[in-house]
């Protein structure tokens, strides 16, 4: 294993071990405090019932457990037809982000034609271009094609993702290109190659690209909440602001529990693709 | 740009009749799988070309015309960045986008790094503090701030007042004043983001080659000098560039101030890009969108000026 600032010699020395163990134990408190503390209340707030929530918002089940409330925001909000509206969006957006990054980096990774460069550069410099400056023009685009209150309009746009293309990209590079070759060689064509040899080596860059895609799906707002004006196709997101100003406390906060559970679960199973590709996105970025 | 490199086999040959200094001819272009390559990009694109390069490329062109979705645009050449300009509450918004950042910064700037510099030196649960920091970031950012807004509740049994009467303070008002409401989404900002620059600067500290922390222990560093001259220094790249994606990040703060807010109390949390929302979007009938992506393009002309001189002036730190 490697090692960080503290040498093994240092370690052993209770000068350097104790301070360093105390404060380690007071950032845990304040991680499992500050990290997990809001979404435990969340959980618990999500089956309390609301004069309880209200009044002392702290305590823990003063008067029993409301589990009503879960059922309540599922069938009676329509919290199910929103969490379903939000299924179809991330996977749609999902899909067009994993084939638009999958084909173009199998064309420039290992096809890689005289003009590839030009559009990998053009691709790259959209990095560079804050996304307020698209919101309009994007916005008229996708109301002048017709697309507003079509989920076409929340998917077409995901998969234009440069940084996808990017990670993609590199990932491909860096196959061995011989076994490409072996494969042309024994007479398989670029779709087949691309399909047999080149999608099944890279499992691990798909898993990145397609959670990321997901979770990006999942929490986004301001986009779905321009293009998608009719409440029968809005998502999670855009839906739980309106709902707050007519639903009563105890549902409410159990609506934003349902809508919290499926990228925390993606999370929680996925953690080593959710911490490598964090850091992954800082090192492109850069 | 995208239509030239979209040339068909047919085109290709006209191309050809008026450029022959050209050797390959779009028979062998077709052999050598030219085609194959090209239904490939295609998703690519076509994607980035409609939702993409065209959008930015039609930013520009918008931001000189005045666009409703009834009438045909009409050329107004800079009478939209001359409204930016004239409105009263451009500044006030710069002025709280400005705050918002330099709050941010203060606040979100270090917690990650000294976070991360003691996570790096956990033995066995190294995982577990990782998870708990990044918790956050995956929560969606709407059930975050809608959360958030009911812990403010400025009331004496709101939650964080709650927890500041247990020790003998408040209770405060939270978003309710002007002065405490930009802190306050600061506050929830920095909860939401810093796990994500943590784990940066945890990929980052992993990367410090063990030989360095060796040659200082030999030259009898203490623990805090090994930090001080070699965890810093190693970090200095990184630390650069999550400074500036930080500002740059801060500077486009829209849903906290949007859903806490509204941009109250008093304008007090009107940000740059709560003002173009409004532009574009506040007024049901359709707004005033050229007034929008002048405001728009500004912003980025700013962010990119300020990128540039900060590379400019920070690469001559990075060469000792």
């Amino acid at each position: 294993m490697s090692r960080g600032v503290i040498s093994p010699a240092e370690w052993a020395s209770p000068r350097v071990r104790r301070p360093l163990r105390v404060l380690q134990g007071v950032l845990l408190a304040a991680l499992l405090v500050v990290g997990l503390g809001p979404m435990l209340w969340l959980a618990k707030a999500a089956v309390t019932p609301t004069q309880d929530t209200l009044r002392s918002p702290l305590a823990i089940f003063p008067h029993g457990i409301d589990l009503a409330n879960l059922a309540t925001a599922w069938t009676r909000v329509n919290i199910d037809k929103y969490f379903l509206n939000t299924v179809v969006m991330a996977a749609g957006s999902w899909l067009v982000q994993l084939v638009v990054a999958t084909t173009a980096g199998y064309a420039l990774a290992v096809l890689r034609p005289r003009y590839g460069k030009l559009v990998s550069g053009v691709v790259l410099a959209t990095l560079f271009v804050p996304s307020i400056v698209l919101l309009v023009p994007l916005y008229l685009t996708v109301v002048r094609a017709s697309m507003v209150n079509t989920f076409w309009a929340v998917w077409l746009p995901a998969g234009a993702n440069a940084f996808n293309v990017v990670i993609v990209q590199r990932f491909f590079a860096n196959l061995p290109r011989e076994v490409f070759e072996a494969a042309r060689v024994d007479g398989a064509g670029p779709f087949r190659v691309f399909w047999s040899v080149v999608l099944p080596m890279s499992r691990p860059i798909i898993g990145v690209v397609s959670v990321f895609a997901v979770v990006a799906s999942w929490k986004d707002f301001l986009w779905p909440l321009l293009v998608l004006p009719d409440p029968a196709v809005q998502p999670l997101s855009v839906r739980l602001p309106a709902l707050q100003r007519y639903v009563e406390l105890d549902v409410f906060l159990a609506a934003l529990a349902i809508s919290s559970v499926i990228p925390i679960a993606l999370f929680l199973v996925f953690q080593r693709l959710f911490l490598r590709g964090g850091a992954l996105e800082g090192a492109v970025k850069g | 740009m995208a239509v030239k490199i979209l040339p068909r086999p047919v085109r290709t040959t006209a191309v050809r009749a008026r450029a022959p200094r050209r050797r390959r001819g779009p028979r062998t272009w077709l052999r050598g799988g030219g085609l194959s390559t090209l239904v490939f990009l295609s998703p690519l694109l076509v994607v980035f070309g409609f939702f993409s390069w065209g959008p930015i490329i039609q930013s520009v062109v918008m931001s000189v015309q005045e666009t409703n979705l009834v009438t045909a645009a009409t050329f107004v050449g800079l009478d939209n960045f001359a409204a930016v300009f004239a409105d009263p509450l451009l500044w006030t918004a710069v002025r709280n986008t400005l705050w918002f950042a330099l709050l941010a910064l203060l606040l979100g700037y270090p917690v990650p790094l000294v976070a991360a510099v003691l996570i790096s030196e956990v033995r066995g649960r190294r995982g577990l503090f990782a998870a708990l920091a990044y918790l956050p970031v995956v929560v969606p950012p709407v059930v975050a701030v809608l959360l958030w807004k009911f812990f403010f509740d400025a009331g004496p049994h709101g939650v964080f007042n709650t927890i500041l009467g247990a020790v003998g303070l408040g209770p405060a008002q939270w978003l309710q004043d002007a002065d405490s409401a930009m802190p306050s989404l600061v506050l929830e900002a920095t909860w939401a983001a810093a796990g994500g620059t943590m784990i940066i600067y945890l990929a980052a500290l992993a990367a410090v080659p063990p030989e360095l922390y060796e040659a200082a222990e030999i030259d009898g560093a203490s623990v805090w000098r090994k930090v001080w001259h070699v965890t810093l220094p190693n970090l200095r790249n990184v630390l650069l560039v999550t400074f500036i994606l930080q500002i740059i990040g801060t500077a486009q703060v829209f849903l906290e101030p949007f859903l806490f807010t509204g941009g109250g109390p008093a304008h007090a949390t009107t940000t740059v890009l709560l003002l173009i929302y409004d532009y574009a979007f506040a007024d049901s009938l359709g707004g005033d969108y050229g007034r929008a992506t002048a405001l728009s393009l500004l912003l980025a002309a700013v962010l990119a000026v300020f990128s540039a001189v900060y590379f400019r002036v920070t690469r001559s730190w990075s060469t000792s």
